[in-house]
């Protein structure tokens, strides 16, 4: 605990790397392109980011407890190819979306079920709920797009005094979220169990039920991820929601969120992770990048970011290591005299 | 020597075993095991490891279930099904390597998974949360603040807090299991007198030990196991610890130690000069000769353990130069003073010694595994190793019980240490480094590392062995270094071993 006075401002930086990163990104984007700042184009970037960043809350409840959930994307996928088919068949909006938050859920426990029950490992189970999702999704439309009426873009577009539905939407999961895992039993449980499962087994810990919260909540954040994704593009694609599984992860890895469990925050963490992949992107393309070259780029800035958490780790242990000796002129002789 | 000072607590049984018997997979750990604990007694429950201590302790915590038996707990039934239920029961466990969470706070520790709450919402009452706690701290004698995270507490201070979750569930039985291994003497000795002081507030407690001193001291009762069955049994007054140990070991233990034959040789293997590195360790020289056992004694956090990482090539060293036999290994990694034949037995066996979901014969063919893939294709000779393996297990006399193929986990710490030592044996180390080669096993398993090490020795090879008890370096080494803050400050041969002197040096008492 008495780290050199040199590596200090290191660990510091190291220790807030998610925020100087995303303070870098800011800069150069808005340094090449003042358009990049301007308050539109930041309100902007929030709106974008809002779908990524409500997956990557439910994301990161899972990656605390050491698991994972790959079925994220395909979750969005049934559950806006539902809601499209019974949209068009005329029903009810509130209710088509009701349905995909069942959806949600519905996967959510399937997969908790095979975890808990069959304890099968999350990262198998997940995969095959992915495949079955988008497989059986893709069967239901048909593999055909669905545009989607006008009022379901409204709801993407609406400002609530001012502040766009997405954002709030992205605001309240947030803070939900934030306050479960800070301030509720279920979170500090959450904490326990992804730092070592067979002691929180030990101390009581009803393991299984918060496994089974945590997908549960994971598949009704992907739902209404895919909600204000849906409302955003307003049609259902066969590719909705592909390859939100990695956006989510990455935005809770960017934002210190372990994935050996345990360690991790919702906010600033994973807001800040989501927030900062959308940025990225979004200055690409003001900067008119070729659009191929965005994986390559986001994926740098993530490789980046797990390299400054290993880093970090690195000099925790390094600076912890036991001191034997004080190394100075004036040394003093330790040891009782008896 | 009893203080029955709480009027119900008077001969009233709190807790009894009656015919308690367990076999796993046709092995019988526990045999009719039977005997009451009064309310408010200590009892002091004894065995060498793999005699059925921790299975006894796993049946009244809940997480196994007896084959036969029952149980009685304040004059009900009582048969845990799972932790959970145990702890409904008001029995706390506080485990050898304890059950905390370092990601949470004290207090949440604590009340995990009994947080308060205004009655009908989710959160938390952080108030009541730590005022509770601070509560629970002060009866502990730890003044730090409720909201600390258990990662910056001392292992002393980790177990105040168990022992406040205890507390903290009104537990009527308190079960300790080796509690004072990670302790410091000055802790030992916090804990001993808190339990002193739970005691007269008449709670029970089972505490399970080694040591016969500390048992004898604390408890009112002893119950003393061996291979699952009772072997001896009543109030402390009736026990020696001599008694004690030679019921533990099933013959009279007259010697601890085994008789040196053999003779240091003056060749060196193992040469290191002026080795230094900046806030470890400064001008360490030392010299390891073929057929010698030389002990490095010192405190904690002396060094001990840093020099031998850095000899082994795990941690880096600024000045200095290490040889084996006579050729400098510089800068060489682990692997490269493996094959030159170094071999390093780590303080930690569990996490750095061996794979423990790993079987036994992988665990001892882990580092020769090379030798048996000399094909071109280097593929592992299917059966070329399984021989050594054999002849190590023989070798080191590793338990006939278990089978090859048993994961090492469910070894006792002898057995395992004796895995350990077999890995590093089937690699025909010249010199090895011993980092507390006995810690944590029992008096029997002990006795026959010593012979293990004597015979390494009388084989021609070098062995350093670090330990923090100087009985055991006095009683088998053929020469002792004595480390004090991370510098060589003494040296004394056979004849010169005084157990007063040896301390002193380590202590750096001052003359003037």
């Amino acid at each position: 605990m008495t780290p050199h006075s040199q590596s200090k401002p290191l660990l510091f930086a190291l220790n807030n790397a998610p925020l100087i990163l995303f303070a870098l990104v800011l800069a150069v984007f808005g340094a090449v392109s003042p358009k990049f700042l301007a308050g539109d184009n930041l309100v902007n970037i929030l709106i974008q980011a809002s779908a990524t960043g409500i997956v990557a809350t439910g994301m990161t409840f899972v990656l605390l407890t050491a698991g994972v959930d790959l079925s994220v994307g395909a979750i969005m996928f049934v559950g806006a190819a539902l809601a499209g088919k019974m949209v068009l068949a005329g029903h009810p909006l509130p209710l088509a979306l009701a349905a995909m938050l069942g959806i949600g859920m519905v996967f959510g426990a399937v997969n908790a079920m095979f975890v808990t029950g069959l304890r099968i490992v999350a990262f198998i189970v997940t995969l095959a709920t992915l495949f079955i999702g988008r497989g059986f999704a893709l069967w239901i439309t048909e593999t055909r797009a669905m545009n989607l009426p006008e009022n379901f873009l409204h709801l993407g577009s609406a400002r609530i005094v001012g502040v766009p539905v997405p954002v709030i939407a992205f605001t309240a999961v947030v803070l939900l979220a934030h306050l479960i895992l800070a301030r509720t039993p279920l979170g500090r449980q959450i904490y326990a169990l992804g730092n070592n499962p067979e002691n929180a087994r030990k101390a009581g810990v009803r393991a299984d039920r918060i496994l089974f919260a945590v997908y549960l909540i994971s598949g009704l954040c992907a739902a209404f991820g895919g909600i204000i994704s849906l409302a955003q593009l307003g049609a259902v694609s066969p590719k909705f929601g592909l390859d939100y599984e990695f956006k989510a992860i990455a935005a809770a890895v960017l934002g210190g969120t372990s994935l050996f469990g345990g360690r991790g925050r919702v906010f600033p963490g994973t807001v800040l992770g989501a927030v900062l992949i959308q940025s990225v992107e979004n200055g690409l393309n003001i900067l008119n990048v070729d659009p191929y070259l965005y994986p390559l780029i986001t994926s740098a800035i993530i490789f980046l970011a797990v390299l400054l958490d290993s880093a970090r780790n690195h000099l925790l242990a390094t600076l912890s290591r036991r001191r034997i000796r004080v190394e100075s002129p004036a040394r003093t002789t330790v040891g009782p005299s008896s | 020597m009893s203080t029955h000072n709480k009027p119900q607590a008077t001969n009233n049984e709190l807790l009894s075993l009656q015919g308690i018997t367990k076999s796993f997979s046709s092995v019988r750990v526990l045999k009719d095991v039977t005997f009451t604990l009064p309310a408010g007694h200590t009892l002091g429950l004894v065995g060498e490891n793999g005699a059925g201590k921790s299975t006894l302790m796993n049946i009244l915590g809940g997480n196994h279930q007896p084959d036969a038996g029952q149980m009685r707990l304040g004059g009900q039934p009582y048969a845990p099904r799972n932790p959970i239920d145990a702890i409904r029961h008001g029995i706390a466990f506080i485990h050898q390597e304890l059950n905390l969470f370092p990601n949470l706070s004290i207090a949440e520790n604590i009340f995990l998974t009994d947080f308060p709450r205004t009655a009908g919402l989710p959160w938390i009452q952080r108030r009541t949360l730590y005022t509770k706690t601070a509560d629970l701290l002060a009866h502990v004698g730890l003044s730090l603040p409720p909201e600390t995270l258990v990662e910056r507490l001392s292992a002393g201070e980790r177990q105040l807090v168990e022992i406040a979750k205890a507390l903290s569930i009104d537990a009527r039985l308190i079960i300790l299991d080796e509690p004072t291994t990670s302790l410091s003497a000055r802790e030992t000795e916090n804990l001993f007198a808190l339990m002193r002081r739970l005691r007269e507030r008449g709670i029970s407690m089972i505490y399970i030990s080694h040591i016969p001193g500390d048992v004898l001291r604390l408890c009112d009762d002893l119950v003393v196991l061996r291979d699952g069955e009772i072997v001896g049994s009543g109030p402390t007054g009736e026990f020696t610890a001599d008694r004690m140990i030679s019921l533990m070991v099933g013959r009279s233990l007259n010697q601890l130690y085994p008789t040196r034959r053999g003779q240091a040789t003056t060749r060196p293997v193992l040469e290191v000069k002026s080795l230094s590195q900046p806030h470890v360790v400064h001008d360490i020289t030392l010299t390891l000769h073929r057929g010698e056992v030389l002990g490095i004694f010192g405190l904690m956090g002396a060094g001990r353990s840093e020099l031998a990482r850095i000899l082994f090539g795990l941690d880096p060293h600024t000045s200095g130069e290490i040889r084996i036999d006579s050729k400098s290994l510089g800068r060489a990694p682990a692997l490269d003073r493996i094959q030159r034949g170094l071999a390093f037995l780590t303080e930690d066996r569990r996490t750095e010694g061996l794979c423990l979901e790993a079987s036994i014969a992988d665990n001892i063919a882990l580092v020769s595994l090379r030798h048996h893939a000399r094909t071109p294709l280097r593929l592992i000779h299917p059966t070329g190793w399984r021989e050594g393996v054999r002849t190590m297990r023989e070798a080191v006399r590793l338990t006939a019980k278990a089978g090859d193929s048993q994961p090492v986990k469910t070894l006792s710490g002898g057995n395992q240490q004796k895995v350990v030592l077999s890995k590093w044996l089937l690699a025909k180390p010249k010199g090895l480094i011993l980092d507390e080669p006995t810690r944590g096993i029992d008096v029997g398993a002990k006795f026959e590392v010593y012979q293990l090490i004597h015979e390494l020795a009388d084989k021609g090879a070098g062995v350093l062995v670090i330990s923090s008890e100087i009985e055991e370096l006095i009683g088998i080494c053929d020469r002792i270094l004595v480390m004090r803050q991370g510098e060589i400050a003494g040296e004394f041969a056979r004849r010169e071993f005084d157990r007063e002197r040896v301390l002193a040096a380590a202590l750096h008492i001052s003359r003037s």
